[in-house]
């Protein structure tokens, strides 16, 4: 990725959140934590352009208002913590020109001829963060990107993704939960707390 | 061959019927015996009624009764799509939607059949004019309603699947893609298999009618299949425009999916 730019959040409100500012630099792996309930999910959906919110945001040069919303959302791609599958076999909800190597995340290539109802919540995790990333996003948002996987599992996925973020020069948001993981792999780390991000 | 004439006394001895069959569920408490005797009473009203206006419409006969006429079924008829839809767009589009796809397929069909294939003068005729209209918006009626019912429901219960597409950077229209194709023909389907089983399964009403009425089968068969053929392209519009519309309004102009513009009925 020759065009790698910083995501930026200025003056953003969303829910109880008021006036969120916030610079992800190309390469960096921000991380954000908080109890449940207190807005981590609706501030990626936000970023994604998928709520109705107050404030500015843009990747680089592009902003968030002034391109269509499936544009924005191909650049800034956000990946749920449960992911959704429409078509009978794994490969249809991969890009048709793209193919990534998936044996990183522990899967042959004949993957993309399984049906979709034999995943296993885990199987569906990893697939649903590798169909993202084969869509070549310029930025990423993480919804608890690991909470479905057994702990080798984890510890993969964590270094997949850590990798493709630094090659790609990707800025990154990445909700988390485990203190542990966090100081693995966050250059930096805010929690949410009231209607504002605190640094820790 | 003239009409046998029917008279009241003879419709009180198959409304004898209707009450046996009322007072039969009545004991074997199927609790269906009070609705079957209201809506066998709203019949009689009702048919009454319009037998009334039809006949004072057919000897005034003007453009202006009959667009009034044909004006105040389309609006019972949008208001009908409404109320049969289960979770239904908010902000009076869910009737906005019914009815103006409704008026643009039924009422351009009717009239394109009126002028330029039958061909009564004045085109107008409302002996013509109001039982094709009425036989359009009704079946329209059915597959807009179906359709749209089919769409908002779909999109309520696959909304995190609807997602999950925009965010890997889908169009909206490719989204809902699956669900409006599902809506489109559940709308249209009744119509279909209509035509397919006319004749072999179902002798068709209004051709029914006509030969009851004395016409000779072979006329009656030519109009019930023009009849067949206009409702059909008149349901297929009016499914296909109300369904386009409806997904368009489930998402705002940043192509965000828009459920908090449906309620339940």
């Amino acid at each position: 990725m020759s065009d790698s730019a910083s995501l930026r959040l200025q003056a953003v409100a969303i829910g109880a959140l008021r006036d969120i500012n916030l610079e992800v630099r190309p390469g960096e792996l921000v991380c954000l934590s908080g109890p449940s309930g207190s807005g981590k999910s609706r501030l990626l959906r936000t970023v994604a352009d998928l709520d109705v919110h107050d404030g500015e945001i843009t990747l680089g040069d592009l902003r968030q208002g002034q391109v269509a919303g499936h544009v924005w959302r191909s650049a800034v791609m956000l990946v749920p913590a449960e992911s959704q599958w429409w078509a009978e076999t794994v490969g249809e909800h991969f890009p048709g020109d793209a193919i990534i190597d998936l044996t990183p995340i522990g899967f042959d290539a004949d993957v993309v001829e399984w049906s979709v109802s034999r995943l296993s919540s885990g199987e569906k995790q990893r697939l649903a963060l590798a169909r993202a990333v084969a869509r070549a996003p310029r930025a990423l948002l993480l919804d608890e990107p690991t909470a479905n996987l057994d702990p080798d599992n984890i510890q993969r996925i964590e270094r997949w993704l850590q990798g493709i973020i630094r090659e790609r020069r990707l800025p990154v948001l990445w909700v988390a939960h485990d203190q542990a993981q966090i100081r693995r792999v966050a250059d930096r780390h805010f929690r949410l707390r009231g209607d504002t991000l605190e640094r820790s | 061959m003239d009409v046998i004439e029917l008279s009241w006394w003879q419709l009180g001895l198959a409304s004898l019927l209707v009450i046996a069959l009322a007072a039969c569920t009545h004991f074997t408490r199927l609790g269906l015996g009070r609705d079957i005797l209201i809506a066998a009473v709203r019949t009689v009203l009702q048919l009454a009624l319009i037998g009334l206006v039809l006949e004072a419409l057919f000897s005034v006969g003007s453009l202006h009764w009959v667009a009034l006429m044909a004006v105040a079924m389309l609006l019972i008829a949008g208001r009908e799509v409404m109320a049969r839809q289960k979770r239904r767009l908010s902000g009076g589009w869910a009737f906005g939607i019914g009815t103006l796809s409704m008026f643009v397929s039924s009422f351009t069909v009717t009239v394109l059949t009126l002028t330029v294939i039958i061909g009564p003068d004045p085109w107008y005729t409302p002996q013509y004019a109001i039982p094709l209209l009425g036989m359009m918006l009704g079946n329209t009626m059915t597959g807009v309603a179906l359709g749209l019912d089919r769409l908002t429901d779909g999109v309520w219960r696959q909304r995190q699947l609807i997602e999950n597409r925009l965010m890997l950077g889908e169009t909206w229209s490719q989204a809902v893609v699956d669900i409006r194709r599902d809506a489109m023909r559940s709308g249209m389907i009744p119509m279909i298999n209509a035509m397919a089983t006319a004749g072999v399964v179902s002798l068709p009403g209004m051709m029914t009618g006509q030969i009851l009425a004395g016409s000779p089968p072979a006329l009656a068969v030519k109009y019930q299949i023009l009849v067949m053929f206009t409702i059909t392209v008149g349901t297929g519009f009016g499914t296909v425009a109300a369904v386009a519309a409806g997904s368009r309004r489930l998402f705002d102009e940043r192509e965000r999916l828009r459920t908090d513009r449906l309620h339940t009925a």
